[in-house]
């Protein structure tokens, strides 16, 4: 940062009356000293190369090491095992149901958070002043909620002495939920991480589609309903084509957030939940690298898998993405 | 009408916890756990605000989440502002490498991460720091930031600039001059995603620090005590201290945070 508040007065003077071109881009490069726009990134890219891509080097090299808790401590050597540590993992039953796991997981979690918050953005657009300023509150107050907080709240509306859920279940005569416990339970535990999840992730994506909503011109609407269009045909043909970038940047954040959940069922876990058949694929690296008998070969290598697996997915949407960031 | 009850359901569902985090925390004790759950908080009590922050190391924890925070969202609007505007305003070698890299580091799991940096942190000694922790959330909130913050740019029009440098300016007093009030209300909305990964980040600050200058997550997750009775009221209380500031700074900018990202993802 100081490097480049120091440095950019210093970049020659580049008169204004430069070649008039409308091309901003060429313009830009033959006005501009090259070395400008590499100046202005530095700084972020310092940081980023000393927190992330250096570590993430060091991530790979340590998974192909025999790394313990012994040789952190005691500062010995490591040595290079080659792919001892992948063999180890893929050869567990248990990674296989912890990937199967997650990927259901995030699978479940994007596609509520996409499709609910699809309709809560067009409900949006249908409300009128008063009610949409309700929801848009109530969404930006469970947005600003805090991940820790959403799950101790969460923990304790699901408590199974006495939480709000299973009262309100068992007075609606829905079963006798008295004593019900959801943390005992993979599936229910699971469901309830979902449901801070998606709650937490909700107010984001539909604002964000609402914002988009509220960009497609009133004519085009005016047009379907002359052409004699009905809601869905509306929404098929006018809205989702305008929305579709907006919706592939949230489905590729959403992809991305999901796949990596980790304090919500943390946490649960933390406070009685049960841990058994709950692990998603960075908590299993995690109890890995920081459990009981630490191996951070072991761990480093799920997590590496673990980001492999995310790229692989997500390598579409990212080209995708970059192609449209092109165009404009 | 539909839509109307819809939309109540929908802020019940958003709003209820909220109100039931606050509702429980003013609480007297002997009102909290009862089989049939009262909603409305009368009569109404302080004790557990008074004892919560007196329970651990609640004034140390605050601390640190103010350093740490304050430190992270300096830092990355600085770093991110400069960053976008490179993106936005320059054609160069690598820009669409640098691009690709801001979305690929945002893929890599940060609890990955966490391995190899803690025994970086380690092996320099730098463990139980706090400058650990901040340049791991300013690394994280990074792409995020220039991201959100290049449609801002790009949304300026250079036409401004350009005016500003027909009149005389240096281009450094027309990104200065020009660019930045116009980015500025921009800039205070992206903030909130290095202020949120700061304040709220719990995993690195759980292994990364101690108990003493650990940042208030932690000192809010070690509430839950696996003993039989659980006090309720007590972490409903810490919880809504620790949620506050984040809620007061979301109503105030969250407008614009959607604005932003519309801005990102339509303007490329």
């Amino acid at each position: 940062m100081q490097h480049v508040t120091s440095a950019a007065p210093a970049t020659p003077l580049t008169g204004p009356a430069g070649r008039r071109s409308r091309l901003f881009g060429r313009r830009r490069a033959a006005t501009v000293p090259w070395h400008v726009p590499y100046l202005l990134l530095a700084p972020a890219a310092l940081a980023l190369g000393a927190a992330v891509v250096f570590p993430f080097v060091y991530l790979v090299a340590i998974s192909f090491q025999q790394f313990r808790a012994r040789e952190l401590i005691q500062d010995l050597p490591t040595h290079w095992v080659g792919l001892t540590n992948y063999r180890y993992i893929l050869a567990k039953p248990e990674f296989w149901s912890v990937l199967g796991r997650t990927l259901i997981f995030a699978g479940v979690n994007v596609a509520l958070t996409i499709a609910v918050g699809m309709g809560i953005a067009l409900l949006l657009q249908r409300l009128g002043t008063r009610m949409r300023l309700l929801l848009s509150i109530s969404m930006v107050l469970a947005w600003a909620t805090p991940t820790v907080t959403a799950t101790q709240v969460w923990q304790w509306l699901f408590d199974r002495d006495f939480g709000v859920v299973n009262w309100v279940l068992t007075s609606l005569r829905l079963g006798n939920f008295t004593q019900h416990s959801w943390l005992s339970d993979p599936t229910s535990l699971l469901g309830l991480a979902t449901l801070i999840v998606v709650w937490g992730a909700l107010p984001f994506v539909s604002l964000v589609l609402y914002a988009g909503l509220s960009q497609v011109p009133e004519d085009l609407y005016e047009a379907a309903r002359v052409d004699g269009a009905n809601a869905w045909a509306t929404f098929r043909r006018v809205s989702l084509p305008l929305l579709a970038p907006i919706l592939l940047v949230l489905t590729l954040l959403s992809t991305i957030w999901d796949f990596r959940v980790f304090t919500q069922i943390f946490v649960l876990q933390k406070s009685g939940g049960i841990s058994e058949d709950t692990n998603l694929i960075g908590i299993w690296a995690y109890h890995q690298s920081f459990g009981g008998t630490p191996n951070y070969g072991r761990g480093a290598a799920t997590a590496f898998i673990g980001v492999v697996i995310l790229l692989m997915i997500t390598a579409v949407l990212v080209g995708r993405m970059v192609r449209i960031g092109d165009e404009s | 009408m539909i839509a109307n009850g819809l939309a109540l359901l929908a802020s019940l569902f958003f709003l209820f916890p909220v109100y039931w985090m606050v509702v429980t925390a003013f609480k007297p004790s002997g009102d909290i756990q009862l089989p049939t759950p009262k909603f409305i908080p009368a009569p109404f009590t302080l004790q557990h605000f008074v004892d919560g922050v007196h329970k651990y190391h609640f004034w140390a924890n605050a601390r640190s989440s103010v350093i740490v925070t304050c430190s992270v969202v300096i830092l990355s609007m600085a770093l991110a502002f400069f960053a976008a505007t490179a993106l936005a305003r320059f054609r160069f070698r690598g820009r669409k490498l640098f691009i690709v890299l801001l979305l690929v580091v945002q893929m890599v799991p940060f609890e990955a991460m966490l391995i190899p940096i803690f025994v970086e942190l380690n092996r320099a000694g730098l463990v139980y720091h706090l400058t650990g922790v901040i340049l791991a959330y300013l690394a994280f909130a990074l792409p995020f930031t220039i991201w959100t913050l290049r449609g801002f740019v790009a949304s300026v029009p250079v036409d401004l600039e350009e005016a500003a440098l027909t009149d005389g300016c240096t281009r450094t007093q027309a990104f200065i001059r020009i660019l930045f009030p116009l980015i500025a209300p921009g800039l205070v909305a992206t903030s909130i995603f290095a202020f949120i990964q700061a304040w709220n980040e719990y995993i690195f600050a759980n292994v990364l620090l101690t108990n003493e200058n650990a940042t208030l997550p932690v000192w809010l997750a070690s509430f839950v005590s696996m003993g039989t009775q659980i006090d309720w009221g007590g972490i409903m209380a810490g919880s809504t201290l620790f949620a506050l500031p984040v809620m007061v700074f979301f109503i105030l900018v969250q407008r614009r945070i959607t604005q932003g990202m519309t801005a990102g993802a339509v303007k490329g």
